[in-house]
């Protein structure tokens, strides 16, 4: 596919660096769901990194994440510490939900990455409002709402739509389309399958991008970022790409063809990058392996905080179920009915 | 708001508007709060007042708005969202609960939700079964929410602000049979944790909240006459319940009923007569008393609706038998 590079120089390195930590992070994860270190339910991105790693491309740090389950991919991208990450798989106090979430609830207020949703469509109203929130801030920011293929199915996917469509909102509606909703094929659960269309018919800017070309994803994003940022409302991707693993870890995967894994597996996007770049002469063996290194070691210490990290003690079990920080209602006049300044 | 008085309508309008005028985070959005003034006119004006943007009408898409809600809560805003009534709340189930309730905790404390929704609850009106669920005692089963039922004026005025300032996410119900009620509020400051006795009495605890505390004000009248003196909680606050302030009235009157519009399964009276039975058990002279909704969707017919919620002569009846069991 002919491609116009507008990502800026040095991007091709980087964008394999994000795609090559969010894989072998995640080799690493499988690892250590085996040896139950990670419990629960863990859905891995292997596959579709360069989504994440193209579409993270074009935010600024001021910007919004909103995810999914399937966020480790997001996160790592957007600076959320790895051994944040690890250790909230760990269950530790350490964690970057203090092991209240898991693998599913990966949330970081410093990088403005408000979590990991696990309810398919959950997170695309929490995108609208923080979208409506900047605009009544006066903040040019633009908050990027991950969901999957199967988010299209729900009513929220629709109603927010409309409502960012309406209000002229700065959401970038990143839809990464794998195909299957868990088990159920795009085909067998949607009547129209062209998902950027039915996104235009909220008359939302939408068209579809090759996900599994992260120069493209980087470059449809950044146009798209750009547009929402100059006024021009929510716009929609929808990321043709596939999940070379199954589900989730308790997924047996019997609905997929084995040869029509094979076939997407040949369209890999870290090695389809690799190419491309020794073919430009941008990188050679060596500098893989300087990569590699890198991406090795920050796995192996995200790995050892992990492990050494404490656990949150029981004592704390319901802490944040409210505010620690003293309710101010009810001490202050206020609401009186004399009260009108 | 004259000298002559004001509406639990109009108190809760007022209550916006203040909020409006004090914090330019506050926001007014839901279905029809703009140009139409409000389903039941509480936000009538405000538009007139404060413009499009911070009286925002939405489409019919409960989930969408409540949940925009919240992302604007995360943002930074205090926003108002007013869902029409507690039936359509049930579209937004999704939201509240496993957004609103839940993004503090899941989080490791990290993103509060500072929001209030406000919606009309409640029976009584003849508006037949899908416009009369009493559903605030579900409300109320889920950590991380607090549960608002304003039966006053002075509730009305009062406990949008303190909500506005808590930083968790607050659900008011407003009972609809309430916003025609009159009369001269009393001054001073309002708060949002604690039950409150509204009328005094040693022979048996009423415990009330919303649409029923009025009736129920009006069944301790009656008994009255009986030589049965009554005193009546209005709960007010549904999520945390103030066990001390039930437990102190039990102690000193030894009978309870507790008068509750929501259907007795799994109700919030039931959560309410448990926690008497654990902690003041030796306290009681007689079984706890209930008095709820009966257990059928609520019908159109005058009769068969009001037959299917608390009335005063069904609150007088189930009072007497108490005292005299």
């Amino acid at each position: 596919m002919a491609v116009k590079h507008r990502a800026r120089e040095g991007a091709s390195r980087d964008l394999l660096y994000q795609m090559l930590r969010i894989r072998r992070f995640e080799e690493r994860c499988v690892e250590l769901y085996s040896g139950e270190k990670i419990r629960g339910f863990m859905h891995l991105y292997i596959g579709e990194e360069a989504v994440a790693a193209g579409v993270c491309h074009a935010l600024t740090p001021d910007d919004a994440v909103v995810s999914t389950y399937r966020e480790h991919g997001h996160a790592l991208v957007r600076d959320v510490p790895a051994t944040a990450i690890m250790a909230e798989m760990y269950g530790k106090a350490a964690g970057c939900s203090r092991g209240r979430g898991g693998s599913m609830h990966i949330f970081d207020a410093p990088h403005r990455f408000y979590g990991g949703n696990a309810i398919v469509g959950g997170g695309l109203p929490l995108a609208v409002g923080l979208a409506l929130a900047d605009r009544f801030q006066g903040r040019n920011r633009v908050t990027a709402c991950f969901f999957g293929d199967g988010a299209v199915a729900e009513g929220e996917f629709h109603e927010c739509l409309n409502l960012a469509a309406l209000w002229r909102l700065p959401v970038l509606f990143a839809c990464e389309n794998n195909l299957y909703a868990m088990g159920t094929a795009l085909a067998r659960s949607h009547a129209e399958t062209d998902l950027a269309l039915r996104a235009a018919s909220y008359d939302v800017v939408a068209w579809p991008v090759d996900g599994m070309d992260v120069s493209a994803v980087a470059d449809s994003a950044s146009r798209a970022a750009e547009s929402i940022r100059a006024g021009a409302g929510p716009h929609f991707l929808e990321l043709r790409t596939y999940r070379f693993r199954a589900h989730s870890m308790y997924d047996p995967d019997r609905y997929r063809d084995k040869a029509e894994i094979e076939q997407w597996k040949k369209r890999d996007p870290i090695n389809a990058l690799i190419t491309r770049m020794k073919a430009a002469q941008e990188i050679d063996d060596d500098g893989l392996s300087v990569l590699e290194k890198e991406i090795s070691a920050e796995i192996d210490k995200a790995i050892a905080f992990a492990e050494q990290a404490p656990v949150e003690p029981v004592e704390d079990l319901a802490r944040f179920v409210y505010s620690d920080t003293p309710r101010a209602g009810g001490t202050r006049p206020m609401g009186a009915v004399e009260a009108a300044p | 708001m004259s000298e002559t008085g004001t509406t639990y309508r109009e108190a809760m309008r007022e209550a916006i508007r203040e909020a409006m005028r004090r914090d330019e985070r506050v926001f007014l959005m839901g279905e029809d709060v703009g140009a139409y003034g409000g389903c039941f006119a509480v936000s009538l004006g405000l538009l007139e007042e404060f413009g499009p943007e911070r009286v925002r009408d939405t489409p019919l898409s409960e989930s969408a708005f409540v949940g925009a809600g919240i992302g604007a809560a995360l943002g930074g805003m205090r926003p108002i969202v007013e869902i029409m009534t507690v039936n359509f709340s049930l579209l937004a189930l999704d939201q509240i609960i496993n957004n609103a309730a839940t993004l503090l905790h899941m989080s490791g404390g990290q993103f509060g939700v500072p929001l209030v929704i406000r919606m009309t609850t409640g029976a009584g009106r003849q508006l037949a079964a899908q416009h009369s669920h009493s559903l605030e005692g579900w409300y109320a089963h889920i950590p991380g929410l607090r549960i608002l039922a304003p039966a006053t004026l002075e509730d009305a005025r009062g406990m949008l602000w303190p909500s506005l300032e808590d930083p968790d996410p607050v659900l008011i119900f407003e009972h609809g049979a309430l916003y025609a009620l009159s009369g001269v509020p009393r001054p001073g400051p309002v708060d949002i944790t604690r039950a409150a006795i509204r009328r005094s009495g040693e022979d048996i605890t009423l415990i009330a909240y919303g649409g029923t505390v009025g009736k129920t004000l009006s069944a301790a009248d009656a008994l009255a006459a009986e030589n049965i003196e009554a005193e009546v909680i209005d709960l007010r606050v549904l999520r945390p319940l103030d066990d001390v302030t039930i437990m102190r009235s039990v102690g000193r009157t030894h009978r309870v009923l507790v008068v509750d519009e929501g259907w007795r399964s799994g109700s919030l009276s039931a959560e309410i007569s448990s926690r008497i039975v654990e902690q003041a058990f030796y306290e009681l002279d007689a079984p706890i008393g209930r008095l709820c909704a009966a257990e059928v969707p609520i019908p159109y017919a005058r009769h068969l609706e009001e037959a299917a919620i608390p009335q005063v002569a069904t609150i007088i009846a189930a009072a007497r038998e108490v005292v005299t069991s």
